[in-house]
């Protein structure tokens, strides 16, 4: 059984251990350094952006997790997503850069803007998953503006880019772990 | 019968998951929302004044002055939150057209209903309300509240209603998961909550929305200390900005939320604090002067 961590600083880590679970992997909740040691890849949150970073920064975890991203897959939902991101905008932060591509926070507007809706997926996401419409849980969600050459847009809304694959890594802007289909989850586990 | 599937619940409750593990501010102004963002908090509460000068203060507390709460609005991106009176419904309406991103429907403001809160499920904005037992906070989520949090005794100092408070709620949902079905049916008419949220509670052994703390949180330990207990994340209302040094304090109590079981870490976070808030012995306030047993 794989071995995914879950960045547990602050957020909903916990949804996202549950839908690993369900998915068939063990999920380990991360918190210090040494216990990035053995896993297989890493899930960071949803949660704020801004608090993440600080705990990132408190607890010297910015260099160990840009390391781990350099030999194993990372997968991040709304703040994990931006925490990946290269370019940060409304406002620009600090962020581990591990995928190309510039992401503006509450792209979507707040809360009362906040929904959940049906979007289809790229044909490429079917193929490699299953068949069938992806449900999206937006909440108080960034938007990805530009992705790098490199990536691919495996689904958008309205346009917009919300689930994107660059080499290793996986990122969207919505919130995959707060529904049934885990089609996502599995797609990342088969990344690892 | 209560949709824990529809989509406004869930996108309620997915705000409130969004915000575990953190620490909600209560904040005054624009230059406060800025120290407690800075500090790491993830979500402000704005009001115009704190609980514990509410308290000195006397007199009628209302819904913040709106001017204040777009200042806010306007200084900070994590999400803001804003309290409206006990069944003060219009308040509410208010606040939800400002578009705060969560309305803490509180006992810190004078109630402006003796026998009504807010119907929550009608709002397009997720609730969060306070609760001293089960009952009441199974009472709140039937009413469509996506948050609950002990109410503890606001701007008090002194952990020991939160704690109590905690307790309470965390031993009633684990001997509601022993129960067979007819003693379900009859805890719902002890609990004076509906029976589908009582069988759904002894089915999960936790509430169907996320579980906070707050009421008297004044330093790293008391933040850990109710983590411990069982909270998924705190309130921290007097407690920062009614300290001697707020800056410090705030990013202690955010490193205690994250680090509650791990001791070394909270020591760290524990040192070169300055001086915590005055406390307060509840035991000796008169009745009339509790905040807790406001709401019902």
């Amino acid at each position: 059984m794989k071995k995914v961590g879950v960045l547990s600083l602050q957020g909903d880590f916990a949804a996202h251990g549950a839908a690993l679970q369900r998915a068939g992997a063990e999920p380990v909740y991360v918190r210090h350094a040494d216990e990035l040691a053995g896993l297989d890849g890493l899930v960071i949150p949803g949660g704020e952006s801004t608090t993440m970073l600080k705990l990132l920064r408190y607890d010297g975890l910015m260099e160990p997790l840009a390391e781990f991203a350099r030999r194993k897959p990372v997968f991040g939902t709304c703040a994990g997503a931006i925490l990946m991101a290269t370019e940060v905008s409304a406002p620009a932060q600090e962020s581990l850069g591990l995928m190309d591509m510039a992401v503006e926070r509450n792209g979507y507007g707040r809360q009362v803007d906040s929904r959940v809706t049906s979007i289809k997926p790229e044909p490429d996401f079917e193929r490699r998953t299953a068949p069938g419409k992806l449900e999206a849980v937006f909440i108080r969600a960034p938007i990805i503006r530009r992705v790098g050459a490199g990536a691919r847009i495996l689904a958008r809304y309205g346009g917009d880019p919300v689930l994107v694959e660059q080499g290793p890594h996986l990122a969207a802007t919505f919130h995959p772990e707060l529904s049934a289909d885990l089609r996502v989850h599995r797609l990342f586990l088969e990344k690892l | 019968m209560f949709d824990f599937t529809s989509e406004t619940f869930r996108v309620k409750v997915g705000l409130a998951e969004m915000l575990k593990g953190g620490v909600i501010m209560d904040v005054t102004n624009a230059e406060q929302a800025k120290i407690a963002e800075d500090a790491g908090a993830s979500a402000v509460m704005a009001l115009e004044r704190v609980p514990s000068d509410i308290r000195k203060d006397g007199g009628v507390a209302r819904m913040a002055n709106i001017g204040i709460i777009e200042k806010i609005m306007h200084e900070v991106n994590i999400p803001v939150m804003a309290k409206a009176r006990i069944g003060h419904f219009m308040e509410a309406r208010i606040l939800e057209a400002l578009g705060v991103d969560f309305i803490d429907e509180s006992e810190v403001l004078t109630p402006a209903d003796e026998e009504h809160h807010i119907a929550k499920s009608d709002y397009k904005v997720p609730f969060v309300c306070g609760a001293r037992n089960l009952g009441e906070a199974l009472r709140r989520i039937a009413e469509g509240a996506a948050m609950i949090r002990t109410k503890g005794e606001a701007g008090s100092g002194n952990i020991v209603e939160a704690v109590r408070h905690i307790r309470t709620i965390v031993k009633e949902m684990k001997q509601l998961t022993v129960l067979g079905k007819e003693e379900l049916v009859h805890q719902a008419k002890e609990l004076q909550a509906p029976l589908e949220l009582v069988e759904w509670v002894a089915a999960h052994g936790k509430l169907p929305t996320p579980n906070f703390s707050a009421g008297g949180i004044a330093t790293p330990a008391d933040a850990a200390l109710v983590m411990q207990l069982g909270a998924e994340a705190v309130f921290v209302g007097s407690g920062i900005f009614k300290s001697s040094d707020p800056s410090a304090r705030a990013v202690a109590i955010v490193q205690a939320a994250k680090n509650f079981d791990n001791p070394e870490k909270l020591l760290e976070a524990s040192r070169a604090l300055g001086e915590a808030m005055p406390g307060l012995d509840i035991a000796k306030l008169p009745e009339g002067e509790l905040m807790q047993t406001r709401g019902w």
